[in-house]
Order: structure tokens, then C-alpha cells, then sequence
């Protein structure tokens, strides 16, 4: 017995890597890349605007106050819209509805999706079929036509556009689940539960879907970029709140008619737009990096241990 | 098969006068460019025709090494000072053109997975054939040289092995294809790096004897990297023991591994098991400190038996000592002391007899698809003994524990547990069934979900087979780890904290908490370091004599067997070869395929055990004693 240490040798214990709340732990290392801060500082931007926007908003957005189209002045810095309303005012009250609505249709999505694609891909039988033909028929219709299809069935309503969003989703995000899920479902941690007895929905929400944490985030920032595009667009298109309310989406579709005449009214929602969407994608992109990091195959991650963390 | 006389043409760039091809000083290699160093005070020589093994555990720097001896450093990495003299030309000052003429051409290399290494989507021969374009003007007749070099590698170039794809060819064949590629354009260092890892033993010693013959044919200088200290024993003539980034003990291969006067030598060495005789492994526990975070003082004290305060606070110098260099401030005592290397196990624990067995399998078969893994396999458990199951890759062992445990679902025939037949599937057993036999898988670091703590794992089965309380699985959990040696503070710990051999432990824990009557090892040191090896049957067949449960121990490591079963089942191509006590079938073997087996495991001499006959170069032929 000459030559041994003691079996447990506190020093040698790395420190922790992924730590105790990983969504978090994922969130916060993304936010301290170069690319991770400039993504987030754009949306943090826009988010900014359009929620302190209707308490600083120094006209309301829904009065006449100006002339059709006038030009910025110091009054109006933004200038007025096609009815003479207040561009700024408009700008800053017409984002946090289409904030909520896209997050709340990203929520809905990545949970139906990542639903659907876990029950694919680890069900045995014929669950995993039915579901994958199911998305692929969706997958078909251009998102936008689908969700324009919910609503000229069933009207125009907010509630009814969020849904409609959200499940327009789903199928993209069924697919990159089931396949995440086929990988770790091989796995043997998974295998143990089975031997232990445990109910495969356990074994799916236990198991299985904290393992899916970096496809999921990077699955959700992509969804909630397209949910704002949608969102924006079907305003656009008119299918977004009733007239007066302001709406970033509605404005450049109202305004356009006076490009010439006052280019902000289009110009101004456009660019918080753009931002809003680069900005999420950036950040998204991110995600992904630093998630090939935490999130190595185990056999990697043994060898890259060989330099220490550092580098790895 | 291997012999001189096949072998025509001599060495294309003739050795320096002194012989010495490769010449290492003070080689260097560092995180970044002034980061900690990975490597550091490297220094080795080589003569033409002779063979350096390269030994340590994972993470000591053997990889770092050899790739710095192509002027290589992986990324991150730089290789901050030293010299690699390759026949007197320092390949760190050559500038990248050139390099790249010569890597491949005067410096070659053969990587550890061959299946990896091939590109699968081009033919052996285009391979071949592009190794040696690459060089213009190397070779003068490129299709006679690449007969020439298949022929040596003991292949058939006759046949239609050029036009095929690597995914047609076994390990082996693979694996001389890739030795046949560095030896293309007659280099004068050769760098292996773990070639015949996943091989199994009697093609692994096919491919060592070619490696030999040809390093002595060409009068090319060999390093050999391996964890492998037996198969690194027989094939080197000079080795050298590396620790965290140092070679720790360098000499001739009789002398380091007959007496070796390291610490850690010793310790890597005691925990080799024997194939020809029973031994308690000692191994080394802990594991070897990461670059930046190594102690003050000598990078071995936290492991080491022989520590002192002294060693702790500077860093020992190499000194030469018996015809070796060891590094290590305490040797005179270490020579003093015995060596601590190979206790024989005396009247090992026999085999229950006349007791009705925990498990009985009878004429189980089984498949995937259509293809056959297993056919008729019988195979009987008795109580609180351990029955190894031994085979080659392929041989269906796998097969059998995933069929025992239900996670295969494809199978005929009749498996027993305590009388009564188990279902074919895991999920049509009882819960208590399930509980009470337990698997332990053969990759730590699959097995264990890297969400959880070491807590939530090894309590999890509490949960899910007894319904425990939070309190009681928590207090059973602690028990349970400790029984493995791990302290309470890994409780708190996630997988990825933890070493291979850690993983393991909590591998087992999580099986032996719900106090199982069978445990069923699937490959379980596979993964590991030899010294993590011996750490963990060590810690297994302890437990398994305090628990008294019953074992199989699968394994494609025939030393291992005697270390820790009674009984012992030999598998091939899916069925019993032979079957008996550990004693009878290892030493004599009623089935020339067990005999050939025992004859080809690589052996290793080691101080105070007989030693094994000298493997020369054509030791290949059947032994006729």
C-alpha cells in the first residue's frame, strides 16, 4: 500500500463550470462576449424605448397636434404623420404591445415545439410519425401565409394573432428538438432512468429536456427576432390593434405615402425595428457560441480538461 | 508474420554519425504565449532503429509532446522554447514551407483512431497515393513504393485493398494502412500516438511486431506514447515516464520498469494487473494537477507516499541514479524501501459451490436486426461471487449485460434471477426487480446526467425504486459515497467537476445505494487510467465482499479477470468458448482460442513477479512448450 494519497484530495477539485442555475449561468457568460454585450445593448435599447416610452412621451400619441407630414421642428423632433399626429409620441408608445405579443407567440412556440418534438423523437411508435407529417404539412405554408390563414378564418383578433405566431412555430422548433433529443435519448444517463422505472414523461422533463437548455435558448432568440418581424408585418399588412392605436408595424405602412414629405414617420419606427431584430440575433448567436462551450459532448470535454479551463 | 528479411530497401536519409536521429532539449510548451507551461524541461534522445515509449496517465502532456516533435501545438498553445533536432536539423526554426516538406516525408505520424484518421471518403489507395505526392521528388516510383510499403505493413496489395474504403476494413487492417502511410517516404522519426488502443490483443501485437521490425529496418527513431505500460514494456527499449508536463524517470526499459525509482513509476507500475497471476492492484488515486494550477514544490507531492515538507515548497531537480534520471528529491529513500509493486493475492475467495446461482442465463440469443450477436449463451451467477465475462470487441459482452438488464430487447432463450425468469424488457419488470440488479455502464462520462449534483444522482434511485423521504435518501446517498471514498462535499459537486475515475466512483454509488443482490460492470475501468484502474477493481471487489452481492465483471482485458472474479466465461463471435474457474481456464486453457488469447495479452516484467518470456521480434509464432 506504499504510494497512495488519501482518496479524497479537496485540492484537486476544478473549480465550477456550469453552475448551479444554467439558463442563467448561460445568459450571464453570453452577456460578457463582445458579441453577446453589443446584441443585448441594440435590444436592451429598443426594449427601453418601448417601455419607458408611454410615460415620457411628450404629446398623446392620438392627438391631432401638428399639420399631415410636417417636418421635425423643435416642437415635434420627429415631425407628424400622415394625420398630423405626433411621429415621437407615436414611436414611443407604439412598441410595447408588439414587445409582449412577440415574446408572448416566442413562449408559445418554443413550448408546443419543444413538446412536440421530445414526444417525437423519444416515444417509440407511432407518436413520432404522426407528429413529424403533422409538421411537415405545416412547414409548407410560408410562416406568414400560415398565420395569415388562422386569422382570415377565425378574425383578427390580438389573442388569435399570438396563437398564431406561436404555433407557426412550433414546427421549426419540433425539429431541432427531436433532434437534440434523438442524441441525448442514446445517451446512457437516460438509460438509467429507464432501468430505475421511470415514467417516460418524467424521464422527458427530468432528464432529458435539461439537457436541451442550448438548443432551446438558441431556438428561442431566433423565434422571438421572427416573432417581431411577423408581428410587425401582419400590422403592416393590417392585421394588428384596431386604428388609432400606434404600432410600429402599422406606422411605416400609414406613413409610407409621405416618405418624401417626412421620411421619419416610416424611418423611425423602421430603424427600432431593425435594431430590435439584429439585435436579438446577435445575442442569439451568442448564445450559441458560448453553449458549444458549456455544452461539449462529455468525451471533449475530457480531453479539452488536459489544458484546464482556461482555454477550453 | 513480422521478419527482417522481407524487408529490401535501406533508410532513405542515412543517421548521423553518432546514430542519434531525434534529439529533444529542453523542449517547452506553454498556454499562449506567456501562459503556464504545459509542458516544460522536455529532453530525450533517440537512436535510428530504436523505439522511446512516451508513458503517463491522461492529462500529463504525452500527446503535447509528440505533437511539438512535428512542430505542432494545439490551439492555444505555443511551443515557447527548445529544440527538436530531427537527424541535426531543428524542425522549431524551420520556417512553415519547409516544415511542411518535411512533416509527413523526413517526420511522420500515426494518430490513435485510424477509423478517424482516414478520410471515409476516399479509396486506400488515393490515400496512399496522395501521402506521397504530397512530397515531390521523395519517392521515385510511387505505385512500386506503395506495394512495397503494404507488403511491409502486412497487407495484400494483390488484392483489391486499394480501391476500397476504410469503413470496408477491420481495426487492424486500418490501422496497418495508417502505419503503411508513415512509412511511405522512408522517414527518420516516426510518432505514434497510442496506435493500437482500440484494438484487440492479438491484432495489437500483429501491429507492434511490424512497427518493430520496420523502426529496425529503416533505422528510423521511434516514440511510442502510451498509458499502456505492458504493451509500452515489450515493444521499447528506452522509455520515458512523464507527470504533469515532466519527464519524472527516463532510462532503459529493463531498468525503469524492473526497479523503478520514482514514486510514481512505482505506483503506475503496481497498478498493471497481471495476467499470470493474482494481484492486489495498488494504483494511484487523485489525479494529476492541470497546467496553472500546479503545486509550488513537486508536482507529485499531493499523491505521493514519500512526501516531505521539502518537496512541497521547490520543485526537485533531475538526478541520475542507477543508470536513469528520476526527478524526485526523496529517491535514495524510495530505492531503499521495497517496492511495493505487485502483491500476489493468496487463496482468493472461491467460488460458492452447491448453492442455487443468483442468475442463471440458459441458450440466450440474440440479435440486432437480423444479425446475430449472441447464440446460446449459459452463464451462471453463484451468490456473492463474481464471474468475469471476457471477449474481444464484437464478441456480443455488451450484448449479454444489456440483455440480463433489459435495455436489450431482442432476445430468446431464459434468464433467471433467484429462480424466477426476468421479462425480456426492463419495463415489464417489477420495480424490486429492477432495484435488485443494478448496472454500472462503461463510460463515466455518459452515464451521469450533467444537469444534476452527485447528490440528486446517486439519491435519484431512492426515490424512484423505494419512494424514500428527501432526509433518508439524502443520508443514504452521503453513506453511499463515502462507501466509494468520496467525501460529503461532493454531494453539492456536477458531473463535469469531476475526474474519470470520480465519475466512476459515483457510477457505482448510485448502483450499490439500493442495495442491489447483483451488479452487473459493463467495461467499467475502460475509460480510465491504468492507475484509476486498479483504484476501482481495488474499490469493487471490496465492496462486493462487504455487501456480499454477486458480480459480473465484463471485461476485454484478460489481466484483469484474475484480479477480481472466481469464475470466468470466454466469449466469441456471440457464443461460450469456454467457461470454468478463473485458475483452470487462464492457466490452462482447454480451447486453443482462450490459449491464444493468454499467449498475446501483452505482459509486463515487473519487480517481484516472474517475469515473462522475452517477446522478440518473432515471438509470433504458436508457443509449443
Amino acid at each position: 500500500m506504499t504510494g497512495i494519497a488519501p482518496a479524497v484530495s479537496p485540492e484537486a477539485a476544478p473549480p465550477a463550470r456550469t453552475g448551479r442555475h444554467p439558463w442563467l449561468s448561460v445568459l450571464w457568460s453570453t452577456a460578457r462576449t463582445p458579441r453577446g454585450a453589443a446584441g443585448l445593448t441594440m435590444a436592451l435599447l429598443v426594449v427601453l424605448v418601448a417601455v419607458i416610452g408611454p410615460a415620457v412621451s411628450p404629446h398623446s400619441p392620438n392627438d391631432l397636434a401638428t399639420l399631415t407630414f410636417a417636418k421635425p421642428s423643435g416642437q415635434f423632433p420627429l415631425g407628424g404623420d400622415f394625420l398630423g399626429r405626433d411621429v415621437l409620441s407615436r414611436v414611443l408608445n407604439g412598441g410595447w404591445l408588439l414587445l409582449l405579443m412577440a415574446v408572448a407567440a416566442t413562449a408559445i412556440g418554443i413550448a408546443a415545439g419543444a413538446a412536440a418534438g421530445m414526444t417525437a423523437a423519444y416515444l417509440p411508435g407511432p407518436p413520432d410519425g404522426i407528429i413529424m407529417r403533422t409538421v411537415d404539412v405545416i412547414l409548407a405554408f410560408p410562416q406568414l401565409v400560415f398565420a395569415l390563414l388562422l386569422l382570415s378564418l377565425l378574425g383578427p383578433k390580438l389573442w388569435l394573432i399570438v396563437l398564431a405566431v406561436g404555433l407557426s412555430h412550433a414546427p421549426a422548433v419540433a425539429r431541432v428538438i427531436r433532434s437534440a433529443t434523438l442524441d441525448i435519448a442514446e445517451r446512457d444517463y437516460v438509460k438509467v432512468a429507464e432501468l430505475q422505472g421511470m415514467r417516460p414523461a418524467k424521464v422527458m422533463t427530468k432528464e432529458i429536456l435539461p439537457n436541451l437548455i442550448s438548443p432551446l435558448m438558441v431556438e428561442a432568440g431566433l423565434r422571438l427576432t421572427y416573432s417581431i418581424v411577423i408581428i410587425a408585418g401582419l400590422a403592416f399588412l393590417g392585421f394588428g390593434q384596431p386604428p388609432p392605436t400606434a404600432n410600429w408595424g402599422t406606422m411605416i405602412n400609414e406613413n409610407r405615402i409621405g416618405l418624401q414629405l417626412n421620411p421619419w414617420a416610416v424611418i423611425a419606427p423602421a430603424v427600432l425595428i431593425a435594431l430590435l431584430t439584429i439585435g436579438t440575433n446577435t445575442f442569439t448567436d451568442a448564445v450559441a457560441r458560448v453553449t458549444i462551450g458549456v455544452d461539449r459532448r462529455p468525451e471533449e470535454a475530457a480531453l479539452l480538461d488536459d489544458l484546464g479551463p482556461e482555454q477550453a | 508474420m513480422a521478419g527482417h528479411e522481407q524487408v529490401r530497401a535501406g533508410p532513405a536519409h542515412p543517421p548521423p554519425e553518432n546514430g542519434v536521429r531525434l534529439d529533444v532539449r529542453g523542449l517547452e510548451v506553454r498556454v499562449g504565449p506567456a501562459g503556464p507551461d504545459v509542458v516544460s524541461e522536455v529532453s530525450f534522445t533517440v537512436q535510428a532503429g530504436q523505439v522511446l515509449g512516451l508513458v503517463g496517465e491522461s492529462g500529463s502532456g504525452k500527446t503535447t509532446v509528440v505533437l511539438a516533435l512535428l512542430g505542432h501545438a494545439r490551439r492555444g498553445l505555443s511551443i515557447s522554447s527548445g529544440e527538436v533536432l530531427v537527424d541535426g536539423v531543428d524542425l522549431l526554426r524551420l520556417p512553415a514551407a519547409q516544415l511542411r516538406a518535411v512533416r509527413g516525408a523526413r517526420v511522420s505520424y500515426v494518430p490513435q483512431d485510424p477509423s478517424a484518421a482516414l478520410n471515409p471518403a476516399l479509396r486506400v489507395g488515393t490515400q496512399l497515393n496522395e501521402a506521397i505526392r504530397v512530397h515531390p521528388g521523395a519517392v521515385e516510383d510511387p505505385g512500386a513504393r506503395i506495394r512495397e510499403v503494404l507488403e511491409e505493413a502486412h497487407l495484400d496489395a494483390s488484392s483489391d485493398l486499394l480501391r476500397r474504403y476504410p469503413h470496408q476494413l477491420s481495426g487492424g487492417q486500418q490501422q496497418r494502412v495508417g502505419l503503411a502511410m508513415a512509412f511511405a517516404c522512408r522517414p527518420s522519426l516516426i510518432v505514434l500516438d497510442e496506435p493500437t488502443t482500440g484494438l484487440d490483443v492479438s491484432t495489437q501485437r500483429h501491429v507492434l511486431d511490424t512497427i518493430r521490425s520496420l523502426c529496425q529496418a529503416y533505422g528510423v527513431a521511434a516514440v511510442y506514447v502510451s498509458h499502456d505500460l505492458a504493451v509500452v514494456g515489450g515493444l521499447v527499449s528506452d522509455v520515458a515516464v512523464m507527470y504533469s508536463g515532466r519527464v519524472i524517470e527516463a532510462g532503459a526499459t529493463a531498468r525503469v520498469f524492473g526497479d523503478p525509482l520514482h514514486p510514481y513509476t512505482r505506483g503506475l507500475l503496481s497498478a498493471v494487473p497481471s495476467p499470470l497471476q493474482a494481484m492486489k492492484l495498488t494504483g494511484i488515486d487523485g489525479q494529476p494537477p492541470r497546467p496553472g494550477r500546479r503545486p509550488a514544490g513537486c508536482a507529485f507531492a499531493p499523491r505521493c507516499g514519500f512526501v516531505t515538507a521539502g518537496c512541497r515548497s521547490q520543485p526537485p531537480e533531475p538526478v541520475l541514479i542507477d543508470a536513469r534520471t528520476v526527478r524526485c528529491m526523496r529517491v535514495a529513500q524510495v530505492r531503499e524501501s521495497s517496492t511495493g509493486a505487485a502483491t500476489a493475492l493468496t487463496g482468493a475467495a472461491p467460488a460458492a459451490v452447491g448453492e442455487a446461482p443468483v442468475l442463471s442465463v440458459r441458450e440466450v440469443s440474440a440479435g440486432y436486426g437480423r444479425r446475430p450477436a449472441l447464440t446460446g449463451v449459459d452463464l451462471d451467477v453463484p451468490a456473492e461471487s463474481c464471474v468475469a465475462v471476457v471477449g474481444e470487441s464484437g464478441s456480443g459482452k455488451t450484448t449479454l449485460a444489456r440483455c440480463i438488464v433489459g435495455l436489450h430487447r431482442n432476445w430468446t432463450g431464459d434468464i433467471r434471477f433467484e429462480g424466477s425468469s426476468l421479462a425480456v424488457s426492463a419495463r415489464d419488470r417489477p420495480r424490486q426487480t429492477l432495484r435488485r440488479v443494478q448496472y454500472v455502464f462503461q463510460n463515466p462520462y455518459t452515464s451521469l446526467n450533467p444537469r444534476k449534483t452527485v447528490g440528486q444522482i446517486v439519491a435519484q434511485p431512492l426515490e424512484e425504486y423505494l419512494r424514500l423521504g428527501y432526509r433518508e435518501r439524502s443520508q443514504r446517498a452521503a453513506r453511499a459515497l463515502a462507501d466509494v471514498s468520496l467525501g460529503a462535499d461532493f454531494l453539492s459537486r456536477y458531473p463535469d467537476q469531476l475526474s474519470g475515475g470520480e465519475r466512476q466512483r459515483v457510477a457505482i454509488a448510485r448502483a450499490l445505494v439500493v442495495e442491489p443482490d447483483l451488479l452487473i460492470c459493463d467495461e467499467v475501468t475502460s475509460a480510465l487510467d491504468v492507475s484509476v484502474q486498479a483504484v476501482i477493481v481495488e474499490l469493487l471487489r471490496g465492496l462486493q465482499a462487504q455487501h456480499r452481492i454477486a458480480m459480473i465483471f465484463i471485461t476485454h482485458n484478460l489481466a484483469l479477470v484474475r484480479s477480481i472474479a472466481q469464475s470466468v466465461v470466454v466469449l466469441r463471435d456471440g457464443a461460450v468458448v469456454e467457461s470454468g474457474p478463473v485458475g483452470r481456464v487462464l492457466d490452462r486453457p482447454g480451447d486453443p482460442y482462450t490459449a491464444r488469447l493468454m499467449q498475446d495479452v501483452p505482459k509486463l516484467a515487473r519487480p517481484g513477479v516472474p517475469g515473462p518470456p522475452a517477446q522478440g521480434a518473432a515471438a509470433s509464432e504458436p508457443a509449443t512448450p
